[in-house]
């Protein structure tokens, strides 16, 4: 069936917990794609079943329960893709998965900071999660390196090193250590490891003999031809290549679910590749930035791992990054987000008093049962606790990896005197940023979009007017996968039904000892009234604006805070509202004022949450009251 | 499709089980298919390669790498020892002042790299052998690689577990799955076995029965701070298994204090006086790995009761167990499986069940919360 006559799309994305199934339809009304139907049911990767398509079975299914209609195969085999259009089933159906643990990459660059992170760079862009960066410099004997290759069993490893014509040793020096040690893939005894050689081209061939047969050996171009620019590219595809080749073809039940994504183009079947999740997510905020021009985060948190992506500008040129922390996470990892983090961390975001040894066996009791979801409100307010150190230390991640290149020879001119920054300076600046999107179980499901907000300002303090935006039910995956198939489909069902934008979140930045307010915003709403707020410190406020709803609007700070055109400069523009509306928060960025006393830390997480409505009002009452 | 997928732990009276024992590495499996094995027989075994050493010679005795060839005394895949020498100058005139590189190991001289001037030199292979770990007969030779050991047994899954596998004599210690693991309940006669309690052990306790040569512990709960205090750190993900601290360790329920499930507690009851394998490993990630207790049956045993906790297709009257709170532990029947998304105290929407307690009352819970039980 030729693209432009699918009607019915059915997409599954199998997460490490939760295989997600949604149903776009196109919509003769609307003349566009809508979303139609969601399920959702436990993956099943792992022992009685075993093979992940038993939760993708159940996850169509319960499209079917609420559809009234069959997509499935009558015997259960199998998604049912129609030839032509007609009757029972789906037109196509596509897949993306980040189930069975992802792709687990170590990756190797002669200089830690230079080769190494940029192979670090194509390995995460690819979607994998990086175990492990071994270098020349990184300062282990080659002994220790070849053991913790050994230990951690990579499903794959990236070889990079030397620009094109430099250093030949130390690259060779690198393959040496990975052939003494000899690593074996974690699934299928009798399979070779697949290694990439993406580094200086002269090394090929001593890298080739050095290896010999020992490996899967692919060669592609340098990630790194010339210290100034990165080549990440081909790195990236044939890292996408072997991943559905060696790694996900030997994951339980995958070799069915591969065969099964596909739709049928003029009476011939034409397969359609499963994507790892975050690979789909990242082409879809990258198509995101690119359309509207605009600075764009997004933050995908799961249960195993929390993704970063970011869009900035580095040399006028917008420059994708994505970063996977990968033991940060709301249920396998959640134990981890604890230890990372420390109690003291988590607890501060709790608005009742909660005694530490019982917080601890909830949390734990989560990592051991990470299917479970809370079911009582108490239950809920401390796992969002947690989600906001998660995304808190996925954003630091992000910010130490998504840099400039370093080591790279800089051009300065008498103007850059006094504004000597290093190279490899962070890209990430939350105050140029226009869009922040949420997206994962605890932001998408949030009861309460509010609570979504909250989790995203709390955790990543954006700085001036930014957007907050929430994947409405956690379908970037599958949109991303589905843009690479039918681009328009994808786009109708981004706009109208994926992203719902929350509002603008205005947030004045920079010191001051004793303050009034820190700025005056004048705006003129949609009816035509003006209206005049003061964002006063340690205050949090809240104006409706609805979707789609502006207000032309003017913001003076006090003198030494930046709401996003410089220390003390007045912003003009429009501020645009969401389903929460407009959020003033007074908390102050650098620093962020959270109160360290414990009753006036309650206290105050009390007001805010009130502020914004985010929870019932019995959540007052939790933990001994106040 | 009237029906969910839930997963489950299993605890089956009566059960054939698999159990894989495979190298680290390709060896040479000791037994055949059928033959009947103990938990103590080898049934493979293999060497590990040694240890590497890096090596640069051409450092060492200050030569460009391409020269080191002509004066290496040792050729690569030879057998060196501890101190002797691989590599010597030619030294001034051919005669004096001549530099000579030792071997730090004894092993193989495996390799030589003429554009780096670094020798890898391989320690002698590590011996690994693997038991049958639980009494069967041998259903499967994988060639090369290890066995399939079958057992007819009472098969006992838990939710964590620290430490690998030991063996003992199950022994009861407490009378209810509501009683706690209390310190004068650690007497002499505990040593080698592997000790069954209720709802809850304290470190202090635990402590003691490492002292007193407990083999494994098997309780409802145990609290996370003390598991923190045990290991020395907050684990962060759970991969566990390969802790040494003098016994293993199983929880059937979970952390803090928790009654073990009466299934649970009946079978291992019942089960008293008999040799079981026991391992703590678990992994908490996709291929999830639970720990277990395995005691191995005569070939005629025979299911006494049902109670088999295990995934599979949920519908309108299978029984459950709560695996959260607030009914964390309760034991009903569904009694409604709506389609539709409902919203519940946290007023989160999500896919519920209705259950039916014993006492007849009835309740609204998520599908996620629940396991599914046989009986």
């Amino acid at each position: 069936m030729a693209a432009e006559r699918i009607q019915t799309i059915l997409a599954t994305d199998c997460g490490s917990t939760t295989t997600k199934s949604i149903l776009i339809e196109y919509s003769e009304e609307d003349g566009r794609y809508r979303l139609a139907r969601r399920g959702e049911a436990p993956t099943t990767v792992e022992a009685p079943a075993e093979d992940v398509t038993m939760g993708v079975l159940n996850a169509v299914g319960e499209i079917e329960d609420l559809a009234g209609r069959s997509f499935l195969k009558e015997d259960g085999s199998g998604v049912n893709v129609r030839k032509n259009g007609s009757g029972d089933g789906t037109d196509l159906y596509i897949s993306t998965s980040s189930a069975g643990g992802g792709l687990q990459m170590t990756v190797a660059g002669v200089v830690k900071s230079m080769t190494g992170e940029s192979a670090q760079r194509a390995a995460l862009g690819a979607g994998a999660i990086v175990m492990d960066i071994v270098a020349s410099n990184d300062r282990r004997l080659p002994h220790e390196k070849v053991e913790d290759i050994r230990r951690l069993r990579p499903d794959m490893i990236l070889l990079s090193g030397g620009i094109d014509g430099g250093t030949i040793d130390h690259v060779v020096e690198l393959a040496e250590i990975v052939r003494a040690a000899d690593p074996k893939p974690r699934f299928g005894v009798g399979f070779k490891l697949p290694v990439i050689f993406a580094g200086n081209k002269n090394a090929a061939g001593a890298v080739k003999e050095e290896l010999g047969s020992t490996v899967e050996l692919k060669i592609v171009d340098n990630l790194r031809p010339v210290l100034e620019r990165e080549n990440l590219g081909p790195a990236r595809d044939l890292i996408h290549e072997l991943f559905m080749e060696h790694v996900m073809a030997q994951a339980p039940g995958y070799a069915h679910l591969m065969e099964w994504t596909g739709h049928f183009v003029d009476g011939k079947w034409k397969n359609v590749p499963i994507m790892p999740t975050p690979g789909a997510v990242g082409k879809l905020i990258e198509r995101v930035a690119r359309m509207e021009g605009i600075h764009v985060m997004g933050v995908d948190i799961g249960g195993a791992t929390t993704d970063v992506f970011s869009v900035f500008d580095s040399g006028g040129e917008p420059v994708f990054n994505r970063t996977v922390s990968a033991n940060l996470g709301m249920s396998y990892s959640i134990s981890n987000v604890l230890a990372s983090a420390g109690m003291d961390n988590v607890m501060r975001w709790v608005p009742f008093h909660v005694d530490e040894a019982d917080l601890r066996n909830r949390i734990r009791n989560k990592m051991i049962r990470p299917t479970t979801i809370p079911q009582e409100l108490e239950e809920l307010i401390i796992e969002q606790a947690i989600a906001r150190e998660a995304l808190r230390l996925a954003l630091v991640q992000h910010k130490d990896l998504a840099t400039g290149l370093k080591g790279i020879a800089q051009e300065r001119s008498i103007g850059d005197a006094f504004d000597q920054t290093q190279t490899g300076a962070t890209l990430v600046n939350m105050m140029d940023l226009d869009l922040l999107i949420g997206s994962g179980g605890v932001l998408s499901h949030a009861p309460r979009r509010s609570q979504t907000a909250l989790m995203l300002i709390d955790s990543f303090l954006p700085e001036g007017v930014t957007m907050l935006a929430v994947d409405s039910i956690f379908m970037m995956p599958h949109l991303g996968v589905l843009s690479e198939v039918h681009p328009q489909a994808a786009v109708d069902v981004f706009n109208n039904d994926c992203l719902i934008k929350l509002g603008d979140c205005i947030a004045p930045s920079g010191s001051f000892k004793k303050a009034a307010h820190l700025a005056t915003v004048s705006m003129v709403m949609p009816d035509g009234k003006t209206v005049e707020e003061k964002i006063i410190p340690g205050e949090m406020k809240h104006i409706l604006l609805g979707s789609g709803e502006k207000a032309k609007a003017v913001i003076t700070p006090i003198k030494g805070i930046d709401v996003g055109n410089g220390p003390g400069e007045i912003w003009e523009g429009e501020l645009e509202g969401g389903v929460i509306g407009l959020i003033f928060d007074g908390r102050g960025r650098h620093p962020f004022n959270l109160p360290t006393e414990d009753s006036e830390r309650v206290n105050k997480l009390q007001v805010w949450s009130q502020t914004l409505d985010s929870y019932p009002e019995r959540f007052l009452t939790m933990g001994g009251g106040k | 499709m009237a029906f969910a997928y839930t997963p489950g732990l299993r605890v089956a009276d009566v059960a054939d089980i698999a159990k894989t024992r495979r190298l680290p590495l390709k060896g040479e499996v000791l037994v055949k298919e059928g033959d009947i094995v103990k938990a103590e027989t080898i049934v493979a075994r293999t060497e590990l390669p040694g240890n590497v050493k890096m090596f640069n010679i051409a450092n060492m005795l200050g030569v460009p790498p391409s020269d080191i060839p002509e004066l290496l005394l040792k050729k690569e895949g030879e057998a060196i020892e501890a101190n002797e020498p691989l590599a010597q100058s030619k030294g001034l005139f051919g005669k004096y002042f001549k530099s000579t590189v030792k071997s730090p190991i004894k092993g193989v001289f495996e390799s030589f790299n003429e554009i780096t001037g670094q020798a890898v030199l391989r320690e002698p292979p590590i011996p690994v052998e693997i038991d049958g770990y639980v009494n069967g007969k041998i259903k499967e030779v994988l060639p090369g690689e290890g066995v399939v050991v079958e057992t007819h047994c009472s098969f006992v899954q838990g939710i964590f577990g620290i430490g690998g596998e030991v063996r003992g004599e199950l022994k009861m210690v407490c009378s209810t799955p509501k009683e706690e693991i209390t310190a004068d309940k650690i007497t002499d006669d505990c040593k080698g076995k592997i000790i069954i309690g209720g709802s809850y052990i304290s470190y202090a306790v635990l402590k003691k029965a490492i002292t007193a040569g407990v083999n494994g512990i098997v309780v409802g709960g145990f609290d996370d701070q003390d598991l923190k205090d045990l290991l020395g750190f907050d684990l962060g993900v759970a991969i566990t298994g390969h802790e040494k601290f003098g016994l293993t360790l199983i929880l059937t329920e979970g952390f803090g204090k928790m009654t073990m499930a009466e299934g649970t507690f009946d079978l291992l009851s019942q089960r008293a006086g008999m040799i079981a394998s026991v391992n703590g490993a678990t992994q908490i990630r996709a291929g999830v790995m639970r720990p277990e207790i395995v005691v191995s049956l005569p070939a005629d045993a025979r299911s006494a009761q049902t109670s088999t906790k295990q995934a599979g297709a949920m519908d309108i009257g299978s029984s459950i167990r709560c695996i959260r709170s607030p009914y964390f532990g309760m034991i009903g029947k569904v009694s409604v499986l709506p389609p539709e998304l409902q919203v519940v105290d946290s007023e989160a929407k999500v896919r519920v069940l209705e259950v039916e307690f014993k006492d007849g009352k009835k309740f609204i819970v998520p599908r996620a919360n629940v396991e599914l039980i046989e009986g």
